[in-house]
C-alpha cells in the first residue's frame, strides 16, 4: 500500500532549491486564487440579486485601479521571471573536473558508459556528493533522460549531444523516467539511479570486472577506424594532431574560432566538411553511419584524455 | 457603364468594393506568413551550413532564373495595364493585356519546367534520383527547398494563370462589367510575382557576388 | 390557443438542400454545431478509453500500440476538431453579424466553404483513426514521426491541413466582417467584448495557421518522399520543426482561450447588472495577448536543447502574455462589485471560468519559471495546466455562451435546475480529474505512460473517478437542450434582461436578422441601476 505521496524525494542540494522556487510560487499562486475565489464568494453573496447592499454608481475612473493591479503584476512576474532563470542558469554551469558519465538513448533503453569502461543498461550508478557530468546521444529519436528526485531533465537529440549535470547528496535509489514520447515501449524506457556511498561506488566499479578505460577503448577505435593515420605524427596526409587540443580553442578556416568541446569533437567526425580547421585542408572523410554512438563516446574520452584539460563548458 | 448587383448583406456599392479588397488582401497576409515559414526554414539552414549551402545553390541555372524574373515582371506590368485599362471603361484593351499577363506567365512555367527537367538529368531531385554521394546531405536539404519553394510557386502561378484566362474570358464577352474583380486578380498577380522576388536572390544569386 | 409562428432562420425554408447550401450564417452556425458536439463525442471517448486505461499501473485495455494511438487521436481530435472551431464557429458565426449590426458575414459563400473544408478534414482524419490511427502524439515531433511512426501519418496530417484552410477562411471574414459591416453608430469602441475576442482570435487564425499549413507540408514531404528536412542524417535539426510547430501550436492555445474570455465578457455584466469594468483595458488585453501571444513558443522547449538566452528570453516573455490575461480577471470580478448579481446557468459557467482559468493561468507561470518546468514539463503537471485553461476555461466558457445563447438561437428556455445541477457538477468533476494531475506531475509522472509505477496510483484513481463525474456534467446538457427544443417555453426577445444588439431582434432570429438595420447610439454593457439600456435607437 503507497498511500498518498504527495512529494518526490529530493536527492541535490539544488532539487531543494526548485523545491522552495516551486513551494513558494505554490504560495503565491494559492494566494492569488485564495483572493479571487475569496472576492467572487463575497461580491456573489452581499451584492446578490434582491439584497439590500449598497450599490453607488459605477465608477467611471477605472484607471486608478488598472494601473495598479497592472503595475502590481508586472513587478511579481518580472521577479519571478528573473527568480526562475538564475536557478536554472545553474544547471549551464558544470563545476570543472565532474565525473563524466557517456548516456545513449535508444528505442526502448538507456545505456552508461563510465569512465573506467564500466557499462549499465537502465541503470546509473554514480557516487554520492561527487559532480557528475553526463554526456547524452540518441541513436534514433528524440529521448529525454528524466530524475525526478534530481529536478533534472534533458532532451536527448539525434545527431548532437546534450549534457546535463548534477551533484546527489542523499544515498537511495530513484527513479529514471524516459520523459519525451518515442514510441511503443516509451512507458517502459527507464529504470533506476543508484546513488551510493564512496565505498559502496568503489566496490560496485570494481564488481563489474576488469575491462579498459573508456580513452583506452577509444584509442584502440582511433587506430582501428584509421584516425591514426592521418592525425598522429608521420601520418600520409598532413591533418591536425590532437595532442592537447581538447578544451582549447580551434580557429576555423572562415575565420571563426571554436572551443574544442565533445560537440566539436563528435561534429568534426561526422560532418568534418562543416568546420574546417585553419590551414588544412578539407580531406577528411565523414564517418557518419559508420560508427555506432557508443563507438563515438569512446572515441570522444580518448581525445579529451590526451587534451590539457576538460572545457566544462555546456 | 451598369453596375454590380449589391450583394445583401452591403449597404452600398462603395462597401462592398472596400470590403473584398480588404478581403484579398488579408488572404495576401496568410500567404506571406505561409511563404515566410518556408523562407524562415530555409535561412536557418542557409545561417547554419554557409558555405556548403551556397555551393548548392551555385547548382542552380541563374540564366534560366533571371530569365524568369524578367518575364514574371513584364506580366505583373501587363497586368497592371489590364487593370487601368479596364477601369476606364475600355473593353478590348483589358482582354488584350490580360492574354498577354497569361502567355507570359505560362512561359514562365515552360522555362521552370526547363529547369526542373535540367536538374532531373544532373540528378539533383531530392526523392527521385539525388545524387547523395556526389553532393551531400546539405546540398539535398537545399534542393528540397528549391522544389518546394518554386514548385508551391508555380502552383499559385497557375491558379492564377486561370485566373487571368477567366477573366480575359469574362470581360470580353461583356460578362464582368468594371468593378473590383480585376483589381483583385490583379493584387494576387502581383503578389504571386513579389513571392518570386525574394525567391530569386535566396535560391539563384546566394554566393554570386564574387 | 398559440398565436401563428412568425418566420425565423430556423423554420424560413426546409430541406435538406436549404441547410447544406445555406449562406445564412445562423444555419451555417448550427451546421458546425453539429460537427463539432460530434469531434467533442469522439475525443471524449478516447478520454473515457484514456482513464479507464490509467485506474491500473499495468496495461489493462490493450497494448501500449493502441494505447499511444489513443492519446494522438484524442489530442487531434480536440485540439483541431473541437477547440480551435468551437466557439468562433459557433457563437462566432452565429453573433457577430447580429451583434454589430449587420445581415450577415462579409463573405457568406465563404462561410460555407469554411465549414466544409472542416468536414472534409474531419472526415479525413476519421478515417486515419478508423483505419488504425497514428501513434505520434498530437505534436509530431520528428524523426519519430517521419521515419519511425507507424500508422496512419499522412492521412492524418492531411486532414489537419485541409481544416487549416477552414480556420484561416473563418478569420478572414470574421476580420473584413467587423472592419466593414458594423451599422450605422457602432464605431470600434461600442462593440461589444466578444467582438473584439473573436477580432483578436481571427487575427491569430489568419497569420499563425499557414505556418502550421507550412510545416505540415514539410513534415507530408518528409514521410512521403523518404527526404530529410529535420532529419539529422542529413545534417537536419529536429529541432527546427519544434520551432515551426510550436510558432503556430502556441498562438494556437490564444485561438481556443479568447474566444471564452470574450464569452465570460458578455455574461459577467449582464448577470451583474452592471457595465464591465474597465472596458477599454479589456479590449486591449485581448490585442496585447494575441500580440504577445506569438513570441512566447519556446517556453514549449526549455529542455529540448535551446540555447540558455533564447530559454531567458521565452521565459521573459511568457510572464509578460500572463499580464493581461491577470487584469481580465481582475476586470470581471471588478464588475460584480456592487452589481445586481444572478445565479442562473451562464452566471454559474462563468463563476467556474474565472476560478479555473486563474488556477490554470497561475500553474502556467509556475512553468514559465524555468527551473521548475526543467522538472515538470514532459509530466502530468502540464497535462494538468493545460486542461484546467482548455477544459476549466475554453471549454467552461464554450458552455457559458451556449447557454447564455441558446434561448436567441432556438428560442426556447431550457429548465435553469437542470442547468445549474449540470454546471455544478461539471465544476466539481473537472477538478477531481485534474488537480490530482498536477501532484502526479510534480511526483515524475511522465506523460504518454500507459504504464506507471505503482505509487502513483492513487492519484489516478481519483483522477478516473472524477473524469466519470465530469462526462455527466457534460451528457446532461445534451439532454435538457434537446428537451427544450421540443418542450421548452418560448423566449422573448431579452430573457436575460442584456443590452447587445443581439437581443434586440426576435428569439429566434429572422433570416435577414433585423428587420431594419439598427443605429446604435451608446457603448455596451450600460445599465440603470440594474435595468438595461439597449445599445440602438429603437428602430
Amino acid at each position: 500500500m503507497h498511500g498518498f505521496p504527495w512529494w518526490p524525494p529530493t536527492a541535490s542540494a539544488y532539487a531543494t532549491r526548485v523545491n522552495f522556487l516551486f513551494s513558494s510560487l505554490l504560495i503565491i499562486a494559492a494566494l492569488t486564487v485564495g483572493l479571487v475565489i475569496f472576492l467572487l464568494a463575497f461580491f456573489a453573496t452581499k451584492y446578490r440579486h434582491g439584497s439590500n447592499a449598497v450599490r453607488h454608481q459605477p465608477t467611471k475612473k477605472t484607471w486608478r485601479w488598472e494601473v495598479g493591479w497592472t503595475t502590481a503584476s508586472l513587478l511579481i512576474f518580472v521577479g519571478l521571471a528573473v527568480w526562475g532563470g538564475e536557478l536554472y542558469v545553474h544547471l549551464y554551469n558544470p563545476p570543472p573536473n565532474a565525473m563524466q558519465i557517456f548516456i545513449v538513448g535508444k528505442q526502448w533503453m538507456w545505456k552508461a558508459q563510465h569512465p573506467g569502461g564500466q557499462r549499465e543498461i537502465d541503470e546509473l550508478h554514480v557516487p554520492v556528493d561527487e559532480d557528475v557530468r553526463l554526456v547524452m546521444a540518441s541513436q534514433d529519436v528524440i529521448h529525454s533522460f528524466f530524475v525526478p528526485a534530481l529536478r533534472i531533465k534533458q532532451d536527448v537529440v539525434p545527431g548532437r549531444y546534450e549534457t546535463m549535470w548534477f551533484r546527489a547528496d542523499k544515498v537511495g535509489r530513484y527513479h529514471l523516467f524516459c520523459a519525451e514520447y518515442c514510441g511503443t515501449d516509451h512507458a517502459h524506457m527507464g529504470g533506476w539511479i543508484y546513488v551510493m556511498s564512496p565505498r559502496d561506488f568503489a566496490d560496485w566499479l570494481q564488481a563489474q570486472g576488469g575491462q579498459q578505460t573508456l580513452a583506452a577503448q577509444g584509442e584502440r577505435l582511433f587506430r582501428s577506424y584509421g584516425c591514426s593515420g592521418c592525425h598522429e605524427p608521420g601520418g600520409t596526409v598532413r591533418a591536425p594532431s590532437l595532442e592537447g587540443v581538447f578544451g582549447g580553442p580551434v580557429p576555423l578556416s572562415d575565420g571563426s574560432v571554436v572551443t574544442a568541446d565533445e560537440h566539436y569533437i563528435r561534429d568534426s567526425i561526422l560532418n568534418p566538411q562543416a568546420q574546417v580547421a585553419a590551414g588544412y585542408q578539407p580531406v577528411m572523410p565523414t564517418f557518419a553511419g559508420q560508427i555506432s554512438e557508443d563507438d563515438l563516446a569512446k572515441l570522444v574520452a580518448y581525445i579529451e584524455s590526451i587534451g590539457p584539460k576538460r572545457s566544462g563548458a555546456r | 457603364m451598369a453596375e454590380e448587383t449589391l450583394g445583401f448583406q452591403y449597404s452600398t456599392l462603395q462597401q462592398e468594393r472596400e470590403t473584398v479588397t480588404l478581403g484579398m488582401w488579408a488572404f495576401l497576409a496568410t500567404e506571406v506568413l505561409f511563404f515566410g515559414a518556408l523562407i524562415a526554414a530555409y535561412f536557418s539552414y542557409r545561417i547554419w551550413f554557409g558555405a556548403e549551402f551556397i555551393a548548392a545553390a551555385k547548382m542552380t541555372k541563374v540564366a534560366l532564373g533571371t530569365a524568369n524574373t524578367a518575364v514574371l515582371l513584364t506580366s505583373s506590368a501587363c497586368m497592371a495595364m489590364a487593370v487601368t485599362t479596364h477601369e476606364a471603361g475600355s473593353r478590348r484593351a483589358p482582354v488584350l493585356w490580360l492574354t498577354a499577363t497569361a502567355l507570359l506567365g505560362l512561359s514562365f512555367v515552360v522555362i521552370k519546367g526547363t529547369e526542373w527537367f535540367l536538374e532531373y538529368q544532373e540528378h539533383l531531385v531530392p526523392a527521385l534520383n539525388f545524387d547523395l554521394a556526389r553532393h551531400g546531405g546539405v546540398a539535398e536539404i537545399f534542393f528540397i527547398f528549391y522544389f518546394c519553394a518554386t514548385g508551391l510557386h508555380a502552383l499559385h502561378l497557375l491558379i492564377g494563370i486561370c485566373l487571368v484566362c477567366w477573366l480575359a474570358f469574362a470581360i470580353g464577352t461583356g460578362r464582368l462589367k468594371p468593378g473590383s474583380t480585376t483589381r483583385l486578380i490583379g493584387l494576387y498577380w502581383h503578389f504571386v510575382d513579389i513571392v518570386w522576388i525574394f525567391l530569386f536572390p535566396l535560391i539563384y544569386l546566394a554566393g554570386r557576388n564574387g | 390557443m398559440h398565436a401563428p409562428r412568425s418566420q425565423n432562420y430556423l423554420n424560413a425554408t426546409v430541406g435538406i438542400r436549404s441547410w447544406l447550401l445555406t449562406t445564412d450564417h445562423k444555419r451555417i452556425a448550427l451546421l458546425y454545431f453539429a460537427g463539432i458536439t460530434f469531434f467533442f463525442l469522439i475525443g471524449g471517448i478516447a478520454a473515457t478509453l484514456i482513464r479507464l486505461e490509467l485506474i491500473t499501473p499495468q496495461p489493462d485495455l490493450g497494448s501500449p500500440d493502441f494505447y499511444n494511438r489513443l492519446f494522438t487521436m484524442h489530442g487531434i481530435i480536440m485540439v483541431w476538431f473541437f477547440l480551435i472551431p468551437s466557439i468562433p464557429t459557433t457563437m462566432g458565426n452565429f453573433m457577430i453579424p447580429l451583434m454589430i449590426g449587420a445581415r450577415d458575414l462579409a463573405f457568406p459563400r465563404l462561410n460555407l466553404l469554411s465549414w466544409y473544408l472542416y468536414i472534409a478534414g474531419g472526415l479525413i482524419t476519421i478515417a486515419a483513426l478508423l483505419l488504425g490511427g497514428v501513434d505520434t502524439g498530437w505534436t509530431f515531433y520528428e524523426p519519430y514521426s517521419t521515419f519511425y511512426a507507424t500508422g496512419y501519418l499522412i492521412l492524418a496530417v492531411f486532414g489537419i491541413f485541409v481544416a487549416g484552410f477552414s480556420s484561416i477562411l473563418t478569420g478572414l471574414n470574421f476580420i473584413v466582417t467587423v472592419h466593414k459591416l458594423r451599422a450605422p453608430g457602432m464605431t470600434w469602441y461600442r462593440l461589444p467584448v466578444f467582438v473584439w475576442s473573436t477580432y483578436a482570435t481571427s487575427l491569430i487564425l489568419v497569420l499563425a495557421t499557414p505556418v502550421l499549413a507550412m510545416t505540415l507540408l514539410m513534415l507530408l514531404a518528409e514521410r512521403v518522399l523518404h527526404v530529410g528536412i529535420f532529419s539529422p542524417q542529413l545534417g537536419g535539426d529536429p529541432l527546427l520543426f519544434q520551432h515551426m510547430f510550436w510558432f503556430y501550436s502556441h498562438p494556437a492555445v490564444y485561438i481556443m482561450i479568447l474566444p471564452s474570455m470574450g464569452v465570460i465578457s458578455e455574461v459577467v455584466p449582464c448577470f451583474s447588472g452592471k457595465p464591465l469594468f474597465g472596458y477599454y483595458f479589456v479590449v486591449w488585453c485581448s490585442i496585447a495577448i494575441a500580440a504577445i501571444g506569438f513570441l512566447v513558443w519556446g517556453h514549449h522547449m526549455f529542455v529540448a536543447g535551446m540555447s540558455l538566452y533564447a530559454s531567458l528570453a521565452f521565459s521573459f516573455l511568457s510572464y509578460l502574455v500572463a499580464v493581461p490575461s491577470a487584469i481580465k480577471v481582475f476586470n470581471w470580478v471588478a464588475t460584480m462589485h456592487e452589481g445586481w448579481i444572478r445565479f442562473d446557468a451562464p452566471m454559474l459557467y462563468a463563476f467556474g471560468f474565472i476560478g479555473l482559468f486563474t488556477i490554470g493561468g497561475l500553474t502556467g507561470l509556475m512553468l514559465a519559471a524555468l527551473a521548475v518546468d526543467v522538472h515538470v514539463t514532459d509530466t502530468y503537471f502540464v497535462v494538468a495546466h493545460f486542461h484546467y485553461i482548455m477544459v476549466g476555461g475554453a471549454v467552461m466558457g464554450f458552455f457559458a455562451g451556449l447557454h447564455y445563447w441558446w434561448p436567441k438561437i432556438s428560442g426556447r428556455l431550457y429548465p435553469d435546475y437542470w442547468a445549474r445541477f449540470a454546471a455544478i457538477l461539471a465544476f466539481f468533476g473537472f477538478n477531481l480529474t485534474f488537480f490530482p494531475q498536477f501532484i502526479l506531475g510534480y511526483l515524475g509522472m511522465p506523460r504518454r505512460y500507459q504504464s506507471y509505477p505503482p505509487e502513483f496510483q492513487i492519484w489516478n484513481v481519483l483522477s478516473s473517478a472524477g473524469a466519470s463525474i465530469l462526462a455527466v456534467g457534460y451528457a446532461l446538457p445534451l439532454f435538457y437542450l434537446a428537451w427544450s427544443i421540443l418542450k421548452g417555453p418560448r423566449a422573448s426577445a431579452d430573457p436575460w434582461g442584456a443590452t447587445g444588439l443581439e437581443w434586440t431582434t426576435s428569439s429566434p432570429p429572422p433570416t435577414e436578422n433585423f428587420p431594419k438595420i439598427p443605429t446604435v447610439i451608446r457603448p455596451p454593457y450600460q445599465y440603470d441601476q440594474g435595468v438595461p439600456c439597449v445599445q440602438s435607437k429603437d428602430g
